[in-house]
């Protein structure tokens, strides 16, 4: 998504109190905006904790403000700093983070960002974008900058079949359409699972929805979903995000209060930090049954024990 | 910071004693400590916002422990109301123990875990060149904080960044929360280890306003740093260089004598 992203900021910089701040990351892909903007594209260097107090402090002073990284840099280094100087103070920073959850696979946990969320979503007024697709990139960035909140943006890569037409980007999108359980996914990790569900027969198949804003309190669920969940079919979430904190607790708590039965309740998530060995970002995933064949299994076996 | 040039008011010794004695008293009415640390700086804290700040500059305590120096500097300045002040501390305050956010308007930022201000003095020194606007950044570190790494991410930044509208002001009263800086994590001498770096250092007696003045009132062609070399709990005898002083809260008794010794002066 770096070349959508770089692309989307582009167009935004015409606006001269935009100030584009990067953690030294964006080689060969952030040049054409470095060139653009000039002095107000800033290299902070590999100082993150200074770099979120600095975007504080110009957010302050009326600047528009975007903080670029790789995710697992993007938060976790400067939680203090971005709860103190950007929270506290309510200051409309946009920190980026590239490679949310597993997508730097291969390099290793350091590199992955499998709380990067959750985590943020504790902090007063900070708002969570995830694109599920590069053609929500666009959108997305100009839905969070103009927000008056903090906002994180977890960017991946597409993940979309071939022949796939991505539909217009909205907080909830609903993919696939059947008579099986429904299934709520946020990020990339959703277009990895199309093919399968789309070739399931309409009993097995899952309605298949698409969340791409959080909290969940931004906006209503969906009529549609609603009635969806309210026949108790079953419903899973499943999110490249470790259990605690992300989009599967904060659905289960919002269905409770709103004191809506879906059946029964499954979560795919990150299972670990850690794995015996290290592999690529499908290797992790599946590592962590969030593999198209686990949530397959998921769907399938639950119509099997219905019937 | 809402201040004016025309508002500016030059500091007498009267007004520093009256400001010294209404510190201690606040403390001692709310029975809150920190006050070795904000006896420290308060000299140049007063010096700053009586005489140098303007319209366009900014202040911004890093040491976010010496709220009260800061909030006695604004009550000088009438910036805070005596009622105000009354509140320290207290329950149902916006004079917390560290300077509170979005509460007052002459505070820019909530301080208190060290390492942060400096980052927010450059930001906003920054903002200031961005803007082509002239106006100074004064920013108050203690001196254990240059134990954050933070700290250095911030110096290393407003280096490269030629920021020249910004000053640094380091209270150096070799004391932290529990031991002297230099036997804890020891950066001595300070400005040494801070030389390689492209800006202006001086090291100046942070109790002699004429001294200060002359540091703040040098032309400034790129960041600059002024060490003040302080005494912890300056002005008050059984305080001075004794680090309790950076937790103890004061008694009734302690007070008086406090106070009788600053009218001495």
């Amino acid at each position: 998504m770096r070349q959508q992203l770089c692309d989307a900021l582009l167009a935004r910089s015409v606006n001269p109190k935009m100030i584009f701040l990067t953690g030294d990351l964006g080689f060969m892909a952030l040049e054409p905006l470095q060139q653009s903007m000039k002095a107000r594209f800033i290299n902070a260097g590999v100082a993150e904790q200074n770099m979120v107090s600095v975007a504080a402090a110009l957010a302050r002073e009326d600047f528009e403000v975007w903080v670029y990284s790789i995710a697992p840099f993007c938060y976790a280094r400067p939680f203090e700093q971005i709860r103190n100087d950007v929270t506290f103070h309510k200051l409309p920073v946009k920190l980026i983070g590239n490679g949310g959850g597993y997508g730097y696979g291969v390099m290793g946990p350091t590199h992955h960002a499998i709380e990067d969320y959750g985590v943020l979503l504790t902090l007063p007024m900070m708002q969570v974008f995830i694109p599920a697709f590069d053609e929500d990139v666009a959108a997305i960035l100009e839905v969070a900058g103009d927000d008056p909140n903090p906002a994180y943006l977890r960017l991946g890569r597409g993940e979309v079949p071939q022949d796939y037409k991505v539909p217009v980007y909205a907080p909830w999108r609903q993919l696939t359409a059947g008579e099986g359980m429904t299934v709520i996914v946020t990020g990339p990790l959703v277009g990895t699972y199309l093919n399968a569900f789309r070739s399931l027969l309409k009993e097995q198949r899952p309605n298949l929805w698409v969340v791409a804003e959080l909290p969940l309190t931004r906006h209503a669920l969906p009529a549609q979903l609603l009635e969806q969940l309210a026949e108790q079919r079953g419903l899973c979430v499943v999110e490249e995000h470790v259990q605690r904190g992300g989009l599967g607790s904060e659905l289960a708590l919002l269905l409770l209060e709103m004191k809506l039965s879906v059946g029964s309740f499954h979560h795919l998530y990150a299972r670990a930090h850690h794995y015996a060995s290290y592999g690529s970002q499908q290797f992790l995933r599946a590592q962590s049954g969030l593999d198209v064949d686990t949530l397959v299994s998921v769907v399938t076996d639950k119509l099997k024990k219905d019937n | 910071m809402s201040l004016t040039a025309q508002d500016t008011m030059k500091l007498t010794k009267q007004i520093l004693s009256a400001a010294r004695k209404r510190l201690l008293q606040m403390h001692y009415e709310s029975g809150v400590g920190h006050i070795g640390g904000n006896l420290s700086c308060l000299d140049a804290m007063m010096l700053i916002f009586h005489e140098y700040l303007g319209s366009e500059d900014r202040f911004i305590l890093s040491k976010g422990h010496s709220a009260g120096a800061l909030y006695i500097a604004l009550w000088s300045r009438k910036h805070l109301s005596e009622e105000a002040l009354c509140t320290f501390h207290k329950d149902n305050t916006l004079l917390a123990g560290h300077p509170p956010a979005l509460a007052i308007k002459d505070i820019l930022f909530a301080t208190g875990s060290l390492g942060h201000g400096l980052s927010l003095a450059a930001g906003t020194a920054l903002a200031q060149q961005l803007k082509g606007q002239n106006g100074k950044v004064f920013c108050l570190t203690s001196d254990a904080e240059w134990q954050e790494g933070s700290t250095w991410e911030a110096l290393i930044f407003a280096c490269h960044h030629s920021l020249s509208n910004l000053t640094i002001l380091v209270d150096h009263n070799n004391l932290q929360g529990f031991g002297c800086t230099s036997d804890v994590a020891s950066m001595s001498p300070l400005a040494e280890k801070i030389s390689g770096f492209d800006l202006s250092i001086q090291s100046i007696n942070g109790h002699d306003l004429v001294a200060i003045r002359q540091a703040l009132n040098a032309p400034a062609h790129k960041c600059r740093m002024i060490i003040l070399e302080t005494i912890k709990g300056h002005g008050v005898s059984f305080m001075e260089n004794r680090m309790e002083w950076h937790y103890l809260p004061i008694n009734q008794e302690q007070f008086l004598q406090a106070v009788k010794e600053i009218d001495a002066q």
